[in-house]
């Protein structure tokens, strides 16, 4: 059964979700990729491991944590490891399956702003930075990203490079020294974008109910090419909407909650 | 080590001029230190942390800070640190010089500083522009043993390193407890090292492995209840959600903002005062 009234928000968190199989070890980022790792984790993949780059390891939440280092993660994790071990012992040792990154600006071959716009020295907009996103995009086994899709943040030509895709197409990613797999999807609020086998250039796999290849490729910045087989995604299942409903649900009350500090009188 | 009042701390310890590290990754982040700076109204400092967070954009919008060394810097789960920025793209209130790095870069920077190495070391695999505009900053180096790429990064070694913890005991010993990041690590490779603590406990209840820091090794320590708030404090209090949200209108004018640090930092005696002017001290 199929749910008739949702949000694009929440058919992109529910097809991000699902691109998460059970076991999977997931380096999660904040947002979006935290609501869809959680959301799969209430549903078909229970056994989902979920890493935030605060160093919680196999985090549970109940409700989603508005930082990647909120106490709620710390609490229901299996385990907390310092920061530096994070990076080295989990992710560039190669024990992530799957990274979730986003970004403001992403190109044809699946590399990602998140740096600047505009020039380095004297940008027009400085974006937060790197974080943990170059060795992500790295060292993870495969890479899920999720942006909303716009000629904006889809570009021919990104202003700065900060993690890698498929670098320039082709072989260029295999013959760096990248171990990773590269990005295996792009979920965007139009539709999944998915690479080409040979040219490893992002082209349109997948579209939402009732959405057009023509809007899809106005809010590309390149010249967007489709699959030879275009699939539409299902609509949300009820289940997948009840969950993730219930979920924001209790996020937004505790994000609200407010905080009392007992003083020493 | 001596257990000194936060104002007597930060005066006879944090200079102008200083590289000062305030660490604490989304956790236990000394933002009542980093107010008394404020009020003390340092100069010229060169910040360090991973995450510059709401504390590095009050210091970097009141112009205590000249130079940012940082791996992330947003409003998590928000958006932009509008201070920051201000000063990055805008000069104001004065430029801002920066040095970027990614989070696995700062990590092993500073536990290069904290092991007495030159530099550290991770795999010189990502591709990434950063390498480029970091300049000399990040050196390739080919492994001498296997030829493998890695890339090396110079070791931290901030003058002052802050640090919050739950509890420090009758000897002056500290526990650290819940998401620890590069907290340790930061410790170590400072050449002096603060902490403030939210209370003195006679011994610690500490797990054997838990992150106890030896009175030895501290500097001065002030017991500071609430003294990370709005971030949090593990089995104190939760990270006030609300606040990171509500900062971003606050801060996204320099009036407001001025005005904002105005009446709550610079406007009381100390972190006491401005949590019962937040609303916050029960």
């Amino acid at each position: 059964m199929s749910a008739s009234i949702y949000s694009r928000d929440e058919m992109m968190t529910v097809t991000a979700a699902r691109q998460l199989r059970n076991g999977a070890v997931c380096f999660v980022g904040i947002g979006l990729p935290s609501a869809a790792c959680n959301l799969a984790r209430l549903t078909h993949a229970p056994d989902l491991v979920l890493i935030y780059e605060s160093g919680t390891v196999g985090t549970r939440p109940i409700v989603l944590p508005l930082s990647i280092g909120d106490n709620e993660l710390a609490e229901t994790a299996t385990c907390i490891v310092p920061l530096p071990e994070i990076f080295a012992y989990y992710l560039q040792r190669g024990r992530i399956d799957v990274g979730f990154l986003g970004a403001a600006q992403i190109d044809r071959f699946g590399n990602l702003n998140s740096t600047v716009i505009g020039n380095y020295t004297h940008p027009k907009v400085r974006l937060p930075g790197a974080g943990g996103a170059p060795e992500i995009a790295s060292y993870a086994h495969e890479v899920l990203i999720v942006m909303k899709q716009s000629t904006r943040s889809f570009v021919a030509q990104l202003d700065f490079r900060t993690s890698c895709g498929y670098l320039g197409g082709g072989r260029t990613r295999a013959g760096s020294r990248s171990p990773g797999a590269g990005p295996k999807a792009v979920i965007t609020d139009f539709g999944v974008l998915r690479p080409n086998p040979r040219t490893l250039e992002l082209e349109l796999a997948a579209l939402y109910p009732s959405v057009s290849v023509e809007s899809a490729r106005a809010a590309t910045g390149w010249p967007l090419e489709v699959a030879q087989t275009l699939e539409v995604v299902p609509a949300p299942e009820a289940r997948e909407l009840e969950v993730l409903r219930d979920l924001h649900a209790r996020t937004e009350a505790a994000h609200a909650a407010s905080v009392r500090i007992k003083l020493p009188s | 080590m001596p257990l000194l009042s936060l104002r007597e701390a930060i005066a006879t310890y944090v200079k102008d001029g200083a590289s000062v590290a305030l660490e604490g990754f989304t956790h236990l982040i000394p933002f009542a230190a980093g107010h008394e700076i404020i009020r003390q109204q340092r100069r010229g400092l060169h910040l360090i942390r991973m995450t510059p967070d709401l504390v590095y954009d009050q210091l970097i919008g009141m112009g205590c800070a000249a130079r940012l060394t940082f791996s992330w810097g947003g409003n998590p789960g928000v958006g932009s640190l509008h201070r920051l920025r201000d000063a990055v793209e805008r000069g104001w209130p004065q430029p801002l010089e920066l040095a970027e790095f990614t989070h696995a870069e700062m990590a092993v920077a500073y536990q290069a500083g904290a092991s007495g190495l030159p530099c550290g070391l991770v795999r010189g695999d990502a591709a990434t522009d950063l390498t480029r505009v970091q300049g000399s900053a990040v050196q390739a180096l080919p492994c001498p043993f296997t030829n493998a790429a890695l890339a090396l990064v110079p070791a931290l070694t901030p003058d002052v390193t802050i640090l919050h913890a739950q509890q420090i005991d009758a000897r002056g010993n500290v526990l650290i407890c819940g998401i620890v990041g590069a907290a340790k690590e930061a410790a170590l490779a400072a050449r002096q090292l603060l902490v403030t603590v939210e209370e003195q406990v006679e011994t610690l209840q500490a797990d054997m492995n838990a992150l106890v820091l030896p009175s030895w090794v501290i500097t001065a320590a002030s017991i500071v209840p609430g003294g990370a708030y709005p971030s949090y404090a593990q089995g104190y209090y939760p990270r006030d959600n609300a606040f990171y949200l509500a900062w971003d209108e606050i801060s996204r004018d320099r009036g407001a903002f001025t005005a904002w640090m105005k009446r709550n930092v610079l406007g009381v005696a100390d972190h006491a005062a401005l949590l019962r002017r937040l609303g916050v001290a029960a």
